[in-house]
């Protein structure tokens, strides 16, 4: 029992449960903004997977981190413009055609990783985002080291959940996109164009969906690997039901799920031989 | 520029709907293939050899088009009456689970004749139960099933690994984690000796007929269409969607759960955690490419497979990942959809 208490009373676990929530953070972020606007995004565990190879592969060519981060967006919005494409202007079947990105993304990400970096026995890394410590805060005892201690992406995630809640309920543009989704043709006759409010929820949640993917290669870990993104853009299809829509409880709801995760990688540290974000 | 509809559709068109979107997919996988460096003709026509060029990797091929024409089909059922199954990949591996557990438990010793049959229904009622579960969510509280399916296969892999690694474990595989494996008198027999190649390919093609009368010139079968072309419609003319979509779910994932069985007892013996390479998740571009047909579906899976059998060969000579495979068929998949809507729809300026 002792042990369980150290466990929990540890610094390490609660840092690394801010740290395994992050990409969970984005990708949910993401796949809110394409369902608020009425487009069901299942291309998200692709687009993960793509924005974390290329946001890598940019930074693995000298790239600074804060470009490979910017790279990442823009894969995951080329291919939220795919999506769009697919499911906005022809009308095809959003669950389909979502698979079919996640196919296409990932098999492409993974084809452009091998063509561009041999294979090699210890897979090549870059230099990944350090953790900051914000003056003041992270000094204070168990939640500094816990909360105030982590890398650049991770406050930049929750501070991007506050503003698209805000977003979302506060402003014309969020009830736009509301519009779009809730009644296409209402919003059609108050003189918005659903339209447009699809293309630009799914591009721009897309582009959250890579930066999600490249937080694992940029920040959590210094390299890339087939697979690696592991089913966490499903998480966040799974989450975005669990925050039943709303940006601020994917906050929450990434939390809680990450916790989960964390522990296992404690307890079962055998098992779980593939538990990518460090934890201690 | 607008979309109309189309009012009548050639068959023509839509018999060459998979070979136009196929032959785009294979269009842009070229390019990816030209970029590269390397020749584009001869790599396709090294995936034909790889395929295709000898008696083994013939019979390699048809070895891995098997589960995809089972996997294949239990979407296609499902997708016809708007039954999103996506947990397919999930039913295999719980078939695959079922049919070794009880293959290394209960039925060890009896005669083949019987054992085979009763291994082969415990993988297909195994697969069932996890599509019912999701389905009765959907029934009962109008749970989206998309997302139920899909998440369900994490929880059933992670279930299978559990199972292999504690009490269904092999105590003779050297601590790797695999399952208990069914005895040798119990696997399904070979086609051709001396390769991977079974009699599960003609139990998954009889299916495949099997399915296309029922169908075709049952009552069944027109409800479940039904119940796709307009739920409603059809509750109005009297199809008694539940026990319809009840049906619908336990043939499809009865199928999909079967793939995993016969993918035990005819290659394996045994599971682990990569026994699919992802069949599930193949068998619903299958279907899609087949147009949810069932007899297409035998043909969409020899395409997937001769695809992922032949790249294998293509990249050991000319250095292309084999991943130009997977891009191919995600590829189909894409345009695939686009020809369908273009068979619906024209272009009107």
């Amino acid at each position: 029992m002792n042990t369980i208490v150290d466990i929990l009373a540890s610094a390490g676990l609660w840092g690394a449960v801010l740290r395994i929530a992050t990409p969970l953070i984005l990708g949910t972020l993401g796949a809110v903004l394409c369902e608020r606007s009425g487009v069901l995004n299942l291309g998200i565990e692709g687009i993960m997977t793509f924005g974390a190879m290329v946001g890598w592969l940019a930074v693995f060519n000298g790239a600074d981190l804060w470009t490979g981060l910017l790279v990442a967006a823009l894969g995951g919005a080329v291919f939220g413009a795919l999506h769009a494409l697919l499911t906005v202007t022809l009308g095809l079947s959003q669950h389909v055609s979502g698979l079919g990105v996640t196919l296409f993304a990932s098999s492409f990400a993974y084809y452009v990783f091998r063509l561009l970096v041999p294979v090699s026995g210890s897979p090549p890394t870059i230099e990944p985002f350090q953790p900051i410590s914000i003056p003041g805060l992270s000094d204070l005892p168990f939640i500094g080291p816990a909360f105030f201690t982590q890398t650049a992406p991770t406050y930049m995630a929750i501070a991007l959940a506050i503003l698209l809640a805000y977003i979302l309920a506060k402003t014309p543009l969020g009830l736009a996109v509301r519009m779009a989704g809730e009644n296409p043709h209402a919003a059609e006759a108050q003189g918005v164009n659903p339209m447009v409010m699809r293309y630009g929820a799914v591009i721009v949640g897309s582009a959250l969906m890579g930066v999600g993917g490249a937080f694992l290669t940029l920040s959590a870990f210094n390299s890339f690997f087939p697979t690696m993104v592991q089913g966490r853009g499903w998480i966040c299809i799974a989450l975005v039901v669990f925050a039943s829509w709303r940006p601020e409880r994917a906050l929450f709801g990434a939390l809680l799920f990450a916790f989960s995760m964390a522990s296992s990688c404690v307890f079962r540290p055998r098992l779980m031989a593939p538990c990518l974000i460090r934890y201690s | 520029m607008r979309f109309e509809r189309r009012e009548h559709r050639p068959a023509a068109l839509v018999i060459a709907t998979p070979l136009i979107a196929v032959v785009a997919a294979l269009a842009v996988s070229g390019i990816l293939i030209a970029l590269a460096g390397a020749p584009v003709f001869e790599a396709y026509w090294k995936i034909l050899v790889g395929a295709f060029g000898s008696k083994l990797s013939i019979t390699e091929t048809l070895t891995r088009a098997t589960p995809l024409i089972l996997t294949g089909l239990a979407a296609a059922v499902a997708f016809r009456a708007k039954l999103w199954n996506i947990g397919a990949e999930g039913q295999f591996y719980l078939g695959a689970i079922a049919t070794a557990a009880v293959g290394a438990r209960i039925t060890e010793g009896m005669a083949p004749i019987i054992q085979i049959p009763i291994l082969l229904a415990a993988g297909a009622v195994a697969g069932m139960v996890l599509l019912l579960l999701p389905l009765w969510l959907r029934l009962k509280f109008s749970v989206d099933e998309v997302v139920t399916t899909l998440l369900l296969n994490f929880v059933a892999i992670l279930f299978v690994s559990m199972l292999v690694d504690t009490v269904l474990k092999d105590p003779m595989a050297f601590g790797w984690p695999q399952s208990e494996a069914v005895e040798r008198a119990a696997r399904l027999p070979k086609l051709i000796d001396r390769s991977r190649l079974h009699i599960g390919l003609l139990i998954a093609v009889a299916i495949a007929f099997a399915v296309h009368f029922v169908q075709s010139r049952t009552t069944f079968g027109m409800r479940a269409r039904a119940a796709g072309l307009n739920p409603r419609g059809a509750v109005f003319a009297g199809v008694p969607l539940a026990r319809t979509l009840v049906l619908v779910a336990m043939l499809s994932g009865g199928l999909a759960g079967l793939a995993g069985s016969i993918e035990v007892l005819g290659v394996k013996g045994y599971v682990t955690t990569d026994l699919s390479p992802g069949y599930g998740y193949s068998g619903i571009v299958v279907a899609m490419l087949a147009n949810l047909h069932p007899l297409g579906v035998v043909l969409a899976a020899l395409f997937t497979a001769v695809m992922f059998v032949g790249a294998d060969g293509m990249s050991r000579s000319l250095g292309i990942p084999t991943y130009i495979a997977d891009v191919t068929v995600a590829l189909s998949l894409i345009s695939m959809l686009v020809a369908v809507f273009f068979t619906q729809y024209r272009v009107r300026r």
